[in-house]
């Protein structure tokens, strides 16, 4: 591993300020949530809101009940021991405290995440998890595969929050509210709605993308580039279970319907047993558990399919059940990283003497894990069965993809965790292991205990945290399963006998179904490696359009602008069917007409011309036709400004341009008929937009207040100044200094360059 | 006389884009010049135009006396003026120095941001 | 250009152009003028004077590098704008004293407005003359 050095972690201090403050805000946190825990219990629900922009219905607000209690309890829980944890893994690495900032900001994001009570919030706190996941994935930021996986998941991530974020906004929509709970409230409008499939897809993208669902999974295993306590939070334990939290919060409005519940169940069993398969094959020990995630993550999906208690009591318990034992595991490899330097399944072995309590935690986890009694793990595959046997599609079918998936489980359980402990090859002396310090043990022991001791105990569980988050899903009156590790000899307990046989049948031979699965996987289609392509032929495209339209020629840009505002602007007037406006000759006098004439020669003289003064001289026919056009009209002031302009403009331009060469050095193209018919037709277009402008009836009402405010309010007799310098000060403000800017960016253009040519 | 003032405008813009679109940055100013002068037009055409009077509150009135001009456009007309007038010196600044960096007023030939080598 | 009937007439114009910009940025709360327009006169008068007599005779006549006009004159209009806080006002709240003020008489009006519109005389002017000698310097 290049993120840390295994002998200079061994001496350098842990005991830091950036190390332990997350650990003590994660600990408060946690406590916090668990006093909430008898309220909860007892069915209530305990909400806090802030209104935060009241005009577009966002509030602030959040809501602890049975599921955000459970999410939150692990994230803090989980999240105190891992934060200690890598505070010993990660001492003395040059951007420790950048990680330990990236984490605790991740913890209070995603506790942001489960909290919220109104849709946007979360939405919010959803992608703060990904920008905060995509840091901590490319922490390791000097190699290219950290920053290949980070990008590749925020742009899947983000990409699926962006469907997520259109769901919700439909959500608004059809509930008139983005609150959760007034949401839940409402029953089943949504399911009854006209935009539920529309919805139904945007919502489960997201939670797919996030929670890694086949065909959407591969970036989970890549992301395993992050440091291990990353890993070991954040993509077992807690973001990549944001899609189930969110899946699990919809499902009183989105779920209970047929769409629902065949897109789970078949997403959720593919990528339950495709990522049991796929975790047999690896070597790494990170990679298989990796996979096991996502098999935990498709056996969630497949429950929540289903709105009957049994299933919905598994996915709850098994959630917990996987969260303690995953973090666990991940641990534990972080260990036999950390103590040995590789994470090899090939390499190691016989480590049980070196690293004892690592062993027993890893062990104990790995017995939950596998789903042996009395731990926690067989209560949730007990839970699995029953459930698997109650939902009501195809109950066989999930059963057996259940079981499968369980059988592989196991024998992934002791790949991981027992061959490097227990089998007889000492290539420990080899590696050098030793035993991991405190604060990495702390992590694996408690979280295993804790495996054991629900798993004695369920009753400890069952009231305080599962009943509650199932009531949360399915409302008060379903009654959930009971949790107990001994229900009589029934079906479910047949299938965890078979469970066991396949499982150590498949462990025992694990090494030819290994080589057959790598020969498989060399035919395979990798979505990995289309997800390259993509991205290639992304880069590809852009970099051709690139070239299209962004020639780096001034005049084929302004081509462009004009031609779109062309289109634009006169496709808008066709499609409006064309313009009709009174176009009779108004009554004009003859000093109309001449001011027209002067400012039409003027503008002809200019364009025509290729003689510099004479241009200038044009655009100085304009300048005072324009200034006699406003005098005409009842503006003195303007006229008197455009006048002075005017005259500084010929100033200006007489000082520079004539120091400038010709206007017509050859090599140019003087007949441009493109250009020409651009020019007429948008000139074309502006008449026709003013004509309908001024055809229609005229606002006076900012005029009047300003005609009668102007001298009772402002004390001035000349509105137009009153306006500029009182009534909209700011506005001049702004403008003034925009002159200044204009001013000084040309003073320093050229002053600067005679500082430049001074120096040598 | 709107619609006058809306020929006018429409010919001063076709004026000013056909000028625009020019190689010789120096024809590009004169347009940019024009385009500021019909859109100040434009302004002040679209808040109405009268033949009268300019609107000032006689001494010892509370508001003007009678019709007067629309004061709103006015206001804006005018420092759009003096903001156009900013844009244009700087402008000419920056064409004044491109020409004394480069050698060429022809905006094809100013390819330092984005050269052709970039291109394949 | 080395007319002396420019430069005397020069001297005698920049006066007359410099004394009728101050009077049109007074005048402008209540007749045609004000700080754009008196700005824009007051630039023009020196502009004249650099073309008669150079730059650099200019730049001694006005004594203060332009862009320091200019900025001064953004600094007090925003202080003008700043003012109107101070007395409970939202921000650019136009503040007056009538100095001598009787029933029918408002007296001697002074404003914060005032104010503003010599920061905008000041911003205009200095912004003017710092474009215009930098450019004929430049040439």
């Amino acid at each position: 591993m290049a993120t840390h050095g295994t002998d200079d972690a061994g001496k350098a201090p842990w005991l830091t300020v950036a190390g332990m403050a997350p650990v003590l805000l994660a600990l408060a946190l946690f406590a916090a949530l668990l006093q909430a825990i008898p309220a909860v219990s007892a069915g209530e629900s305990l909400r806090f809101a802030w209104d935060w922009v009241p005009s577009l219905g966002i509030s602030l607000s959040f809501l602890i009940d049975g599921l955000s209690l459970i999410f939150g309890l692990l994230i803090t829980g989980i999240g105190a021991l891992v934060f200690l944890y890598s505070s010993k893994y990660l001492a003395g690495h040059a951007h420790f405290t950048r990680f330990a900032l990236f984490l605790a900001l991740f913890m209070l994001s995603m506790l942001g995440l489960v909290l919220a009570d109104n849709l946007l919030t979360l939405f919010v706190f959803w992608e703060l998890t990904t920008i905060t996941s995509y840091l901590l994935i490319g922490f390791d930021h000097a190699t290219g595969k950290a920053r290949r996986s980070a990008l590749q998941a925020l742009l899947l991530t983000g990409t699926g929050g962006l469907a997520l974020l259109a769901g919700f906004i439909l959500i608004g929509t059809v509930a008139g509210t983005f609150e959760l709970s007034e949401i839940r409230a409402q029953g089943n409008v949504l399911q009854d709605h006209a935009l539920y499939l529309p919805i139904l897809i945007l919502v489960l993208a997201g939670a797919f993308t996030k929670s890694a669902q086949f065909p959407l999974h591969f970036w989970l295993p890549n992301a395993m580039a992050a440091p291990t306590p990353v890993s070991a939070y954040l993509h077992s334990a807690t973001m990549v279970k944001a899609g189930v939290y969110l899946m699990a919060r919809m499902h009183p409005n989105l779920g209970g319907t047929d769409v629902w519940l065949w897109t789970l169940t078949i997403a959720g069993a593919v990528t339950a047993v495709f990522a049991s398969v796929m975790a047999l094959k690896q070597t790494d020990l990170k990679q298989a558990l990796a996979y096991t995630t996502l098999m935990a993550l498709g056996t969630l999906t497949l429950f929540l399919a289903a709105d009957v208690g049994y299933a919905i009591t598994a996915a709850m318990t098994f959630l917990i059940v996987h969260s303690l034992y995953k973090a666990a595991l991940f641990l534990v490899v972080g260990i036999i990283d950390h103590g040995t330097g590789t994470r090899d399944v090939y390499k190691l072995g016989g480590l049980a003497k070196a690293m004892p309590i690592t062993a027993i935690a890893a062990g104990i986890a790995a017995l939950s894990m596998a789903g042996f009694p009395p731990f926690l793990g067989f209560i949730g595959k007990e839970l699995k069965y029953a459930g698997a046997l109650a939902v009501q599609s195809e109950p066989f079918l999930v059963a057996g993809a259940v079981l499968l998936a369980n059988a592989l489980m196991l024998a992934v359980a002791g790949i991981v965790s027992f061959s490097p402990f227990w089998r007889r090859k000492h290539l420990a002396d080899d590696l050098n292991a030793h035993e991991a310090p405190w604060p990495m043990l702390v992590g694996p022991v408690v979280l295993a205990a804790l495996g054991a001791v629900f798993g004695i105990f369920p009753d400890l569980l069952a009231y305080s945290l599962v009943n509650p988050g199932v009531a949360a899903i399915l409302g008060d009156d379903v009654k959930p399963a009971e949790l107990k590790l001994w229900a009589g000899v029934n079906l479910p307990l047949i299938l965890s006998l078979a469970t066991f046989t396949l499982g150590i049948v498949i462990y025992i031979y694990r090494q030819s179904l290994r080589d057959r699965l790598a020969a498989m996987g060399e035919r395979a289609i990798s979505l990995d490696r289309g997800w390259d392509r993509v991205l290639g032929g992304l880069k590809a495209t852009a970099a051709w359009q690139t070239r299209v339209i962004q020639s780096g020629v001034l005049r084929h840009y302004l081509f462009i602008t004009f031609a779109t505002l062309f289109v634009a602007v006169g496709g808008t007037l066709l499609a409006r069917g064309g313009f009709n406006v009174d176009v009779s000759m108004p009554d004009m006098l003859l000093k109309h007409w001449v001011v027209i004439l002067l400012i039409f020669a003027g503008a002809m003289l200019t364009l025509t011309t290729s003689s510099r003064i004479a241009a200038i001289a044009g655009l100085g026919a304009v300048g005072i036709g324009v200034a006699l056009i406003f005098i005409i009209f009842g503006a003195p002031d303007v006229a008197i400004t455009q006048l002075l302009v005017e005259t500084l403009v010929v100033v200006l331009f007489g000082v520079a341009a004539l120091k400038l060469p010709k206007l017509d050095p050859g090599g140019e193209k003087t007949h441009r008929p493109l250009d020409a018919l651009l020019a007429i037709g948008i000139g074309v277009v502006v008449t026709l937009v003013l004509l309908m402008v001024t055809d229609g009836p005229l606002d006076r009402r900012l005029t009047t207040y300003f005609e009668t405010a102007s001298w009772p309010d402002a004390f001035g007799r000349n509105i137009v100044n009153v306006i500029l310098v009182d009534f909209r000060a700011l506005d001049t403000f702004g403008e003034i200094a925009v002159v200044v800017i204009a001013a000084l960016g040309a003073f320093a253009l050229l002053k600067g360059r005679k500082t430049e040519e001074e120096k040598p | 006389m709107e619609v006058m003032l809306a020929v006018l405008v429409g010919v001063l813009v076709a004026a000013a884009v056909y000028l625009m679109l020019a190689q010789n940055v120096l024809r590009f100013l004169f347009g940019l010049i024009l385009i500021s002068n019909a859109a100040n037009l434009t302004i002040f055409a679209a808040g109405r135009v009268s033949t009268g009077q300019p609107p000032l509150i006689p001494e010892g009135a509370d508001a003007p006396i009678g019709f007067v001009a629309n004061a709103l456009p006015q206001a804006l007309v005018l420092t759009a003026i003096v903001i156009g007038f900013g844009l244009f010196a700087f402008a000419l600044v920056l064409a004044f120095r491109a020409y004394e960096a480069l050698g060429t007023l022809n905006s094809d030939e100013m390819r330092v941001a984005e050269p052709m080598e970039d291109r394949p | 250009m080395n007319s002396i009937i420019l430069l005397a007439g020069t001297r005698l114009l920049v006066a007359l152009l410099l004394v009728f910009s101050i009077f049109m940025l007074l005048r402008g709360h209540n007749t045609p003028g004000g700080g754009f327009i008196g700005g824009l006169i007051g630039a023009t008068g020196f502009v004249v004077y650099a073309i008669a007599c150079g730059t650099e005779q200019a730049r001694l006549a006005l004594r203060v590098p332009p862009e320091n006009v200019a900025m001064v004159g953004l600094g007090i209009a925003l202080f003008a704008g700043v003012m109107a806080i101070f007395f409970g006002d939202a921000f650019f709240t136009g503040q007056w004293l009538f100095i001598g003020a009787t029933e029918d008489d408002k007296g001697l009006p002074l404003s914060s407005v005032l104010v503003f519109d010599i920061g905008v005389y000041m911003v205009v002017m200095g912004s003017i003359l710092t474009l215009t000698f930098a450019l004929e310097e430049g040439v």
